[in-house]
């Protein structure tokens, strides 16, 4: 990646400067370091939208640009927040424990530190005992390398199986939304050791940060930001070039690119991996952010959501990614989050929490059949209007 | 396998839900040969294509590539690529969404690993090259335009620049002519003969004329497997072929 690569994709500097004014603007109107005006949950919904709009140009890459309809890759994203929730959850139950058992006359062993900390964690789930899965979440490196290593394994596993075989299209869809439902099922079980349905709580609260939520959600709004900032260069440089051609040819016909003398199989399971690990990069920024983390998240249904969105946004563009996730999850938020108000039409009354999933369908429906580039085809109608 | 051979295909059959498509072909090319081969609609010609390139695994025989005769039955498709063997679609499959000039470098002899592709930029040899091309196949003005928009006629001329683009060791021809004028016609004809002084050609046409200004060897395909082999004159006197050819 050199210079040249961004000065030769100005979108790319389009791109960042708006994120950049983004980022800035609501810092300025933050509760903790400017002068106010968006609230603080506001602010978190806000660096949570940037961190969906990251899993969406994963999502773009697999699918809009190289055909591969994944539905698993919220999985991904789940799994990422879990590994980064482990470390939180085990950091800061150790302080709270460490400075419970201080009030003792005798100073605890290390020993009854840790049994204290794990009948804090897994009392819900009527155990004490670390599973082994929590190994390393005494160390915050070694968990957050666990971010991408464990959900890249699983990919690279997974992947590796299905595109060997060459499963391809609407199987291929059918088998990852199966790996994401095993996993959630796996998970909703008490000895998951993950917590079962109660998952991993209270992740908002940094272990030996006395800041404010106020101050710590622009923290993270700007770590979310960068993360965007840098996927999106990084989804932008391997599209352009040779590489981006071998996979849009591959979207377009896998049998031809073979004769071109690719191994097709050894392209998508680099880009199957490699968007998973941006998928659960983005997962473990959402969920401190979001403040709680359970089986629920993983559902299926949040990975076709995902697939929604980006073919809103307009597939095969990264900003088409971009947009769709901030609009459509901004949107969501509001008609679900109670502040749409209810019309009331006298004989029926229209709540928007129930409806709005009928919209989104429609709107899917819509898009599929009559505008396949989505929002982001919008822009095509300005240049060509420019133009003549 | 003789030095003088560069692929050898022996005793080959395949079928298809019990219907002989290839029955005991075999069949021989040298290292810089140019061969044409006709044979009526059905006969199995794109299918032997297909198992040359590793689309089709057959059910016996054996196919024999290069010096060390290395079998390719045991080889992918982008292996087999990557050995050497080039191939062009009978209807012209090239990558619509992408310009011209995309669809010739991706094509560009190099490393196929993702890895260094992943790192390759075009340096001024490789755009030589690609422009090279592109005024061989009459494409030179159409570079930065998309494939899709491309006539029938040009996209075969992409596709056989693209072939070239590979530097294969033998090339795969299949009707490269359909759609074309006979301006055209005569212009491919030139290019074939020209490559086959260095490389091995395999040409598929049905248009005799076509074939007669190749000057070739011709292989006449019939219900699977060779019915007669020779010069086009010999082979069009051959009864056998008059009968199942050349006489409807
Ligand atoms: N994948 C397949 N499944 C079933 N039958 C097939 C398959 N491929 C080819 N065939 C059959 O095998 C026979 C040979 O087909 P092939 O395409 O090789 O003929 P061809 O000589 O190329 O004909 P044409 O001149 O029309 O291109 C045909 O009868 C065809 O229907
Ligand atoms: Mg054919």
């Amino acid at each position: 990646m050199s210079r040249s690569f961004i000065a030769k994709n100005p979108s790319v500097l389009v791109f960042l400067a708006g994120l950049a004014l983004f980022t800035l603007l609501v810092t300025v109107f933050s509760e903790g370091f400017g002068v106010g005006g968006l609230s603080t949950s506001f602010v978190k919904t806000l660096g949570k939208t940037l961190c969906l709009c990251l899993v969406a140009i994963a999502m773009d890459l697999i699918w809009g640009y190289c055909g591969i309809l994944s539905l698993g890759h919220f999985a991904f994203f789940g799994l990422g927040g879990y590994m980064v929730g482990m470390w939180l959850m085990y950091a800061r139950t150790e302080i709270i424990v460490e400075g419970a058992l201080a009030q003792g006359a005798i100073p605890p062993t290390s020993q009854e530190v840790i049994d204290g900390i794990g009948t804090q964690i897994f009392g819900v789930v009527g155990s004490s005992e670390f599973p082994s899965i929590w190994a390393f979440s005494d160390s915050l490196i070694l968990q957050l390398m666990m971010v991408v290593l464990v959900p890249g394994l699983l990919a690279l596993i997974f992947g590796w199986l299905a595109f060997r075989s060459r499963v391809t299209g609407v199987y291929l869809s059918i088998l990852t939304q199966a790996m994401t439902l095993a996993l959630a099922l796996y998970l909703f079980q008490n000895d998951s050791g993950l917590r079962g349905n109660n998952g991993l709580s209270g992740l908002q609260n940094l272990p030996g940060v006395s800041a404010s939520q106020d101050v710590v959600s622009i923290w993270f709004l700007w770590a979310s930001a960068f993360a965007l900032g840098a996927g999106y260069v990084l989804a932008a440089f391997v599209v352009s070039g040779k590489f981006g051609s071998v996979i849009r040819g591959i979207r377009d016909n896998e049998a031809r690119v073979r004769f071109l003398g690719y191994p097709v199989e050894s392209f998508k399971l680099m880009l199957f991996t490699l968007t998973a690990m941006i998928a659960a990069i983005a997962g473990a920024l959402y969920y401190p952010q979001a403040g709680i983390i359970n089986p629920a998240e993983i559902a299926p249904i949040a990975s076709i959501y995902l697939a929604v969105w980006v073919a809103i946004g307009g597939r095969g563009r990264l900003y088409g990614a971009v947009l769709g996730a901030a609009f459509v999850s901004l949107v969501s938020t509001w008609f679900t989050g109670g502040q749409a108000p209810d019309i009331n039409l006298g004989f029926y009354t229209i709540q928007w929490v129930d409806w709005w999933q009928v919209i989104l369908g429609l709107s899917f429906v819509f898009v599929t059949l009559y505008a396949p580039k989505g929002i982001g085809g919008l822009f095509d109608l300005i240049k060509t209007g420019e133009k003549s | 396998m003789s030095m003088n051979t560069l692929l050898e295909v022996s005793g080959v059959s395949v079928s298809f839900d019990g219907f002989k498509a290839i029955n005991n072909l075999s069949f021989q090319i040298a290292p810089a040969e140019l061969r044409a081969v006709i044979g009526p609609n059905g006969a199995g010609k794109t299918t032997f294509m297909d198992i040359v390139t590793g689309k089709t695994k057959p059910d016996e025989g054996r196919v024999l590539w290069g010096e060390k005769s290395i079998s390719l039955l045991s080889m992918n498709e982008a292996a087999i690529a990557r050995a050497g063997v080039g191939r062009k679609f009978q209807k012209p499959t090239v990558f619509e969404d992408q310009t011209v000039s995309e669809n010739l470098m991706m094509a560009l002899s190099a490393d196929r690993g993702w890895w260094s592709v992943l790192w390759f930029r075009p340096k001024a040899e490789n755009r030589d090259r690609v422009a090279e091309l592109a005024e061989e196949v009459g494409l030179l003005d159409q570079l930065p335009r998309l494939a899709g928009e491309l006539s029938h006629g040009q996209k075969q001329w992409l596709e056989i620049g693209m072939l070239l683009a590979q530097e294969p060791r033998l090339l795969l021809v299949d009707e490269p002519a359909a759609g074309m004028t006979p301006e055209e016609r005569e212009h491919t004809t030139d290019l074939l003969v020209e490559v086959a002084k260095t490389r091995a050609v395999v040409v598929v046409e049905h248009d005799m004329e076509f074939v007669r200004r190749l000057n070739c060897k011709v292989t006449v395909l019939h219900e699977g497997s060779v019915l007669a082999e020779g010069g086009l004159d010999h082979v069009t006197a051959d009864p056998q072929v008059i009968d199942v050819y050349l006489g409807r």
